[in-house]
């Protein structure tokens, strides 16, 4: 608690004391009134100095008058009746203040939640000049800069490792707790944490433009990005206080005259005027005020832990009605990297033959040599490599690589190689580029080599699904061949293959007519890329999201949802997220305005008196605001 | 050019009412006040002294909700 609030508890402690005592204190007349007066100027001055202030101002209408109008009037009524029933206005005022107080209390904590989940904020740099080291603010730093990082600090700056070798964790940017190693040469961002070991970084860029700062910047301004519901709730504040204080006035004028004049049974002004006071206690539009844009905000500051960052809040809506989804291809649901994915018609025993490949290619910086090694070096553990064994290394360009390995006569290429090595080359009815192998003048098979659909990328497609997206498209500039192959494996609905990026942005627009056509358009579209070439596709569709952002400054300006690591499964999750979100969101518009109306039919029939009425406006804010910070926990979403 | 201040302000309502006081001062080109992060983000005009504006915006923002603070 701050200060403010610990005076505020004080001041309702105080008053609800004072009031307590009051009920055994027997006094009668002004005496009664004047030490009523006590709790209630405690607890309610500053409503009472806000309404004037208000008034003044020409600002009307707010819960300040609403609230000062009716214990003001309740005390006024209970003087001209001269029941002496104080208690009610000060109890009223008393439980409103404890409201207020729960609210700020509410909000506080949830703010400080938030800010602790996107806690990758740098304090400091340490800059190293003329071998010293010395802490400065990040902002201070320039390109081209030394920077060291012990473990256990953040990376503040994006850079260049130049010295040291570290894991770190990214979790606060991706929600991924598996930490990365690093060493001399690779890039690094800012925001990560430095697990182990000390590294010495070259920047290469400001603080302003790093990494760390480009998100925070983005999770900051998400929540001014407003979304219909919380436009919605703005307008419907607008008009229902002012619609709520006329139907109070007419409550309390109307139906006397109308008993009074017309039916001849009396003004009963007493009873219809108390009945208008409770309508104006029970208007208070606190509830939703603030706990939908609070509902929002948990939501970004939930998702953003799970490194979903979300743009804004009119996203997040968009996100949870997404019923058709379009997929890039290669980086989205594939790794975008080639790795050997088979071994055909084999001779001899795969690995043996992968080995066999890859010394003979042992010497090539081709990166298809480059997948073989890698493949084999997986196979067998990394066991060291003889490299003496490789001789009479001969390379072909455009056709393949010829050598001597343990004494056999070794040849990796294409079938043109095969040919000229008087082999007979086997063809593959896979997809992917085939390193066909001859041993001495034999063919011995072939290794075929593709980009790798993402091992779990079939998992997420399913997901989608059970999320009840009804329609899965993957656009891909490649061959109808390799994407109905990669489509068929994920199950993915449709395919649309060899499009040239502009032709992407056509695809995506017929996506949109007919979800328009189908729908009307409340279903949404989304479009899933990695970012590259596909900035103006991702613009295109209604959400735009990128995956696997770090780093990659041009999903991130691009994107209406920058998904931090390359898992297609966090596709799902965002929209589950958004779904959550958006169901608290719409729990609470539907609960706050149903118990306010149920109450102000009950307060204008004269079922319900003021202490109901001010238990629903406190009782239905305090639930309220409970459930919009639900919205941050979505771990298990 | 643009600069950020921390604000303190209790309801969401206030933080609107600061925002449009803000905009409508002399030298701000725009405002954005945030509650849930309690940050203004204001916008001055080419040829305005921000610390001379930000006097004005605070005076301003006290008028119409006197609760409230701007850390300048």
């Amino acid at each position: 608690m701050n200060k403010k609030q610990q005076k505020a508890l004080i001041r309702i402690i105080l008053a609800a004391v004072l009031l307590v005592a009051l009920h055994f204190v027997n006094v009668e007349g002004w005496i009664r009134f004047a030490l009523y007066m006590i709790p209630y100027l405690i607890v309610g001055y500053d409503i009472l100095r806000k309404a004037v202030k208000g008034i003044i101002n020409g600002e009307v209408f707010d819960e300040n008058f609403l609230m000062a109008v009716a214990t003001v009037g309740a005390i006024a009524l209970a003087l001209i009746s001269k029941s002496g029933d104080y208690t009610e206005a000060v109890a009223v005022m008393l439980f409103y203040q404890i409201g207020e107080l729960f609210q700020s209390y509410a909000i506080g904590r949830s703010r400080r939640n938030i800010s602790d989940l996107m806690d990758i904020r740098p304090d400091y740099a340490n800059l190293e000049q003329d071998g010293e080291v010395s802490q400065v603010d990040p902002d201070d730093v320039e390109i081209g800069s030394i920077i060291v990082v012990s473990p256990g600090e953040k990376v503040p700056i994006d850079g260049v490792v130049i010295e040291g070798t570290s894991f770190l964790n990214t979790s606060a940017l991706t929600g991924e707790s598996v930490p990365r190693s690093v060493t001399v040469g690779d890039e690094i961002i800012s925001g990560c944490i430095n697990n182990s070991g000390l590294l010495k970084i070259r920047t290469t860029r400001e603080f302003g433009e790093s990494t760390v700062s480009k998100i925070l910047d983005l999770v900051e301004n998400a929540s001014s990005r407003k979304s219909r519901s919380e436009n919605f709730i703005t307008k419907f504040a607008k008009y229902y206080t002012p619609a709520v204080c006329c139907s109070a006035l007419a409550l309390a004028v109307i139906p006397p005259l109308v008993s009074g004049l017309a039916l001849g049974t009396g003004f009963t002004w007493g009873t219809w005027v108390y009945r208008a006071l409770t309508f104006l206690v029970i208007s208070c539009p606190c509830a939703l005020v603030i706990s939908i844009p609070l509902s929002f905000f948990a939501g970004l500051g939930g998702a953003s832990h799970e490194g979903v960052l979300i743009k804004g809040s009119n996203f997040l809506e968009s996100l949870s009605k997404v019923r058709t989804v379009a997929f890039d291809k290669t980086g989205t649901m594939t790794k975008g990297v080639f790795s050997v994915s088979g071994v055909h018609h084999s001779s001899y025993p795969d690995e043996e033959l992968l080995r066999l490949a890859s010394m003979a290619e042992i010497y090539s910086s081709h990166p298809i040599s480059k997948s073989l090694r890698e493949a084999y070096d997986s196979l067998s553990g990394g066991a060291p490599v003889d490299r003496d064994s490789v001789t009479d290394v001969e390379e072909i360009r455009g056709k393949g690589v010829l050598a001597t390995v343990e004494g056999r006569r070794v040849a990796c290429g294409n079938a043109q190689l095969m040919t000229m090595v008087g082999a007979v080359p086997v063809d593959c009815h896979q997809v992917g580029t085939l390193v066909h192998v001859a041993i001495d003048g034999e063919y011995a098979g072939h290794i075929l080599i593709s980009d790798q659909v993402k091992p779990n990328a079939a998992e997420a497609i399913k997901a989608l699904k059970e999320r009840g997206v009804t329609r899965t498209v993957m656009l891909t500039g490649d061959s109808a061949k390799a994407g109905e192959h990669v489509a068929s494996q994920l199950g993915i609905d449709e395919v649309r293959c060899q499009l040239l990026p502009e032709n992407k942005v056509e695809a995506v627009e017929q996506l949109l007519a007919d979800e328009q056509e189908k729908n009307g358009g409340k279903a949404k579209v989304a479009f899933v890329g990695d970012g590259i070439n596909d900035a103006p596709v991702l613009s295109r569709a209604d959400i735009g999201i990128a995956m696997g952002a770090l780093g990659s400054d041009a999903a991130i300006e691009a994107a209406d949802v920058v998904l931090m690591d390359d898992d297609p499964m966090k596709i799902s999750k965002a929209i589950g997220i958004a779904r959550k979100c958006m169901r608290i969101v719409y729990e609470n518009i539907g609960f706050a305005i149903g118990v306010k109306l149920i109450c102000l039919i009950l307060g204008a029939v004269g079922i319900a008196n003021m202490w109901l009425a001010i238990f629903a406006d406190v009782g239905v804010m305090v639930i309220a605001v409970l459930n919009a910070i639900r919205a941050l926990f979505v771990k298990n979403v | 050019m643009k600069k950020t201040y921390k604000i303190d302000v209790d309801c969401a309502n206030c933080a609107l009412k600061m925002e449009e006081a803000t905009k409508s001062t002399e030298g701000v080109k725009d405002a954005v006040v945030n509650f849930m992060t309690l940050k203004m983000k204001v916008e001055f005009e080419d040829e305005a002294d921000p610390d001379e504006v930000m006097q004005e915006v605070l005076k301003n923002c006290k008028k119409v909700e006197d609760d409230c603070e701007i850390y300048l």
